[in-house]
C-alpha cells in the first residue's frame, strides 16, 4: 500500500472497500479529522460512531466508502442543525431520500459539514458555530455555503461529500477549494429531506475530488422520487459511460457579459486558457451572448429571499428547535426567531417579507419572477447554438475572512457567475483549471442543457484528464 | 429605498433589538436600490417564472402506509403532552 489512504479518490477507495478496507479507511480519515478539523472547522460534528456499516455493504456499489453530508440535509436520528441555533438539538425523525439512496448504494456516513446559516452566505461566515477556513490559506474563506463539505474535500479529510446549490452554494465553494462540485438540473435529485432554503432552485449535488467521483456519485443520487413533487422524471444515464477524452465538434460558449469588470485578471486568464485547450482538443469556441445576465443577482435576490422567508416561516419554537420560554404564544414566535437566527437570516426573512408584502409584490416578486424568464430565454437561444457554456465559476480566489462580511451586496456580487444556472435550471460544474500567483485555487464553471449533465461531465474530464490541476493539494501536514 | 422596518419585522414575526435594527434597515434599503435596476427592462409583455420544469398538477395514489416519524418527532419537540405539541396560552385572561 503506497497511497495514504486519505488521498484515496472514491474511485480508488470503492477498490480498496471490497476488498475488506472499508473500516480501516474510516479510522484513517477519522484520525485525519481529529488533527485538521481545529484547524479547518469544516465538520460541525464527526465520530467513529458514524462508522456504520452493513455487513453486505462491500457488494454494494459504494462498498463502504465515506461520504460527508452538509449539515442541512436529514439523517433520521442524527441531530441537524443548518449551522444554525434555531435548530439546534434537532434530531429529523426520517432520512432524506439523498441519504436512503447513499445507504443503499453502501456509503458509510461520515461527518456532517458546516455552512453558512441556512445556507444565506457565499464565505461560511455566517455559520453559528464559527467560521470554516480554506485548506489553501487558513485565513480566508472556503466559499459557501457548502464551505464545510468543499474544505472537507479539499483538505482530504473524507473522500467526497454532499452539498446544496441554490445560487451557486456547492460550485463557489469546489472553485474556491479547488475540488470538482457538481449542480445537477433542477429536479434531477431529489429534495426531501433537504432543509428548503429557495424552493425552485435548492438542488443536491457532490463534491468531490475528480470528475469520475462526481459521476460515481451522481449515479447513486438521481432519479425520480414521489416523495418530492417537483423531482423530474427524465431516465438517468450511466454518467460514468460519459467520461470520455473526447471533444472532438463539441461547441462550446464563452458569454462576453462573464468577462466584465470586477474579475481578477488572473482568473479571467486562467478560462480564457481552459477555452484554448478546449480548442486544441478539437472543440469549437464561439463567443455567444446571455445579455440578461448583469440583472441575475437582482433577480435571484428577490426571488429566492421570498422563497425563504416563506419557508422559514416554520421555525417558530413549536414543534423542534429552539424555543425561548415566553407568557404567551405570540411572544414566543418572536422571541425565538430573535435569538435563534443569525444577522443574514434575519436580513433575508425581512427583504423576502418585504417584497412579498401588500403593494410591493408586484414591483419586486413579479417583476423578479419575469425578468427570471428572460435569463431563461437567454440560456434557451444559447444552447440552440453550443453545447457547453464556459466561465469562470467566481470572479475571484478566496477573499480573507471578514473581506466582504460588513458589505452584503459585495458579498452577493460573489455568485454572479453561478446564479444564472439556478434561475434557469440548468446543469453547472466547477472543475479545478488553475491558481492564482498566491496559489489559490482558480475554479472553470461549466454548464449544459437541462439534464444533459453526461456531455457537461465529458467536457469536464477532458479538461481534467488533459491538464492534470487537480493533482496538486493544499499543504496542511 | 426607504422601509418602515418596524412593520416588516412584525410581519416576519421577529423581535430585533435597538442595535440591530438601524443597520439592517440601511443593508435592505441598499439591496432594494440595487434590485430596482430591474425597472429599466421592459417586461409587460413577458409572462413569471414560479418554476423552471413547467410540470403541473403532479399527483400520486392517497396510500397509507406505516411510519413513526410522527412519535420521532414528538420525542424532540421543545415540549409535549400526550401525543401533542404544547405551547404557551394563546389568549391571556
Amino acid at each position: 500500500m503506497n497511497t495514504p489512504l486519505h488521498k484515496l479518490t472514491v474511485k480508488e477507495a470503492i477498490g480498496f472497500c471490497q476488498k475488506g478496507g472499508a473500516q480501516e479507511l474510516v479510522h484513517a480519515l477519522t484520525e485525519r479529522a481529529q488533527k485538521l478539523n481545529p484547524l479547518v472547522n469544516a465538520f460541525l460534528r464527526f465520530s467513529a460512531s458514524d462508522i456504520n456499516l452493513p455487513l453486505t455493504a462491500e457488494r454494494l456499489p459504494l462498498a463502504g466508502v465515506p461520504v460527508s453530508i452538509k449539515d442541512n440535509i436529514c439523517i433520521d436520528g442524527r441531530e441537524v442543525t443548518c449551522a444554525s441555533k434555531i435548530l439546534a438539538k434537532h434530531v429529523p425523525p426520517y432520512n432524506a431520500t439523498v441519504i436512503e439512496k447513499l445507504k443503499s448504494a453502501g456509503a458509510t456516513l461520515f461527518g456532517q459539514c458546516n455552512m453558512d446559516e441556512f445556507a444565506f452566505g457565499s464565505s461560511c461566515e455566517t455559520s453559528a458555530f464559527g467560521p470554516c477556513k480554506n485548506p489553501w490559506d487558513l485565513t480566508r474563506v472556503p466559499g459557501g455555503s457548502s464551505g464545510g463539505s468543499a474544505a472537507s474535500v479539499a483538505a482530504d479529510m473524507t473522500l467526497a461529500a454532499l452539498g446544496s446549490d441554490t445560487g451557486g452554494s456547492i460550485r463557489q465553494p469546489a472553485a474556491l477549494c479547488g475540488v470538482v462540485g457538481v449542480k445537477p438540473t433542477y429536479g434531477r435529485v431529489s429534495r426531501y429531506g433537504l432543509i428548503a432554503f429557495g424552493s425552485s432552485f435548492d438542488q443536491i449535488g457532490p463534491i468531490t475530488k475528480t470528475v469520475e467521483d462526481a459521476a460515481i456519485l451522481l449515479n447513486v443520487l438521481s432519479g425520480h422520487d414521489p416523495k418530492d413533487s417537483t423531482s423530474a422524471s427524465q431516465s438517468v444515464p450511466d454518467f460514468t459511460q460519459a467520461l470520455k477524452r473526447d471533444v472532438k465538434g463539441l461547441k462550446i460558449g464563452l458569454p462576453k457579459e462573464y468577462f466584465i469588470e470586477g474579475i481578477d485578471p488572473q482568473i479571467e486568464k486562467s478560462v480564457r486558457e481552459a477555452a484554448e485547450i478546449y480548442k486544441k482538443l478539437g472543440a469549437e469556441i464561439k463567443t455567444i451572448s446571455l445579455s440578461h445576465t448583469e440583472h441575475s443577482v437582482a433577480v435571484y435576490y428577490i426571488v429566492a429571499v421570498a422563497e425563504a422567508s416563506s419557508n422559514l416561516g416554520r421555525f417558530d419554537g413549536v414543534e423542534y428547535g429552539l424555543r425561548v420560554p415566553t407568557k404567551d404564544l405570540r411572544e414566543m414566535y418572536f422571541e425565538t426567531r430573535d435569538q435563534g437566527f443569525g444577522q443574514e437570516a434575519k436580513r433575508r426573512i425581512l427583504l423576502g417579507t418585504f417584497v412579498l408584502s401588500a403593494g410591493y409584490y408586484e414591483a419586486y416578486y413579479l417583476k423578479g419572477q419575469k425578468v427570471r424568464t428572460l435569463i431563461r430565454q437567454d440560456f434557451e437561444k444559447a444552447f440552440k447554438e453550443v453545447d457547453v457554456i464556459l466561465s469562470p465559476t467566481s470572479p475571484t480566489a478566496a477573499f480573507k475572512i471578514g473581506e466582504k462580511s460588513a458589505d452584503p451586496i459585495a458579498m452577493y456580487l460573489s455568485d454572479i457567475f453561478t446564479i444564472p444556472a439556478n434561475l434557469a435550471g440548468i446543469p453547472a460544474m466547477s472543475v479545478p483549471c488553475g491558481f492564482t500567483s498566491g496559489g489559490l485555487p482558480i475554479g472553470l464553471q461549466l454548464m449544459a442543457r437541462p439534464f444533459d449533465e453526461s456531455t457537461m461531465l465529458r467536457a469536464a474530464y477532458a479538461f481534467e484528464q488533459e491538464t492534470g490541476i487537480y493533482k496538486k493539494k493544499p499543504k496542511l501536514d | 429605498m426607504e422601509i418602515n422596518i418596524d412593520r416588516v419585522a412584525e410581519l416576519a414575526r421577529l423581535n430585533l433589538k435597538a442595535e440591530e435594527k438601524k443597520k439592517l434597515e440601511k443593508d435592505l434599503g441598499a439591496i432594494l436600490d440595487y434590485v430596482k435596476k430591474l425597472d429599466k427592462l421592459d417586461t409587460s409583455k413577458v409572462e413569471p417564472t414560479s418554476h423552471v420544469l413547467n410540470m403541473e398538477n403532479v399527483f400520486r395514489p392517497d396510500e397509507a402506509k406505516s411510519s413513526d416519524a410522527a412519535s420521532k418527532a414528538l420525542e424532540h419537540a421543545p415540549q409535549t403532552e400526550g401525543s401533542f405539541f404544547k405551547v404557551p396560552k394563546i389568549v391571556q385572561r
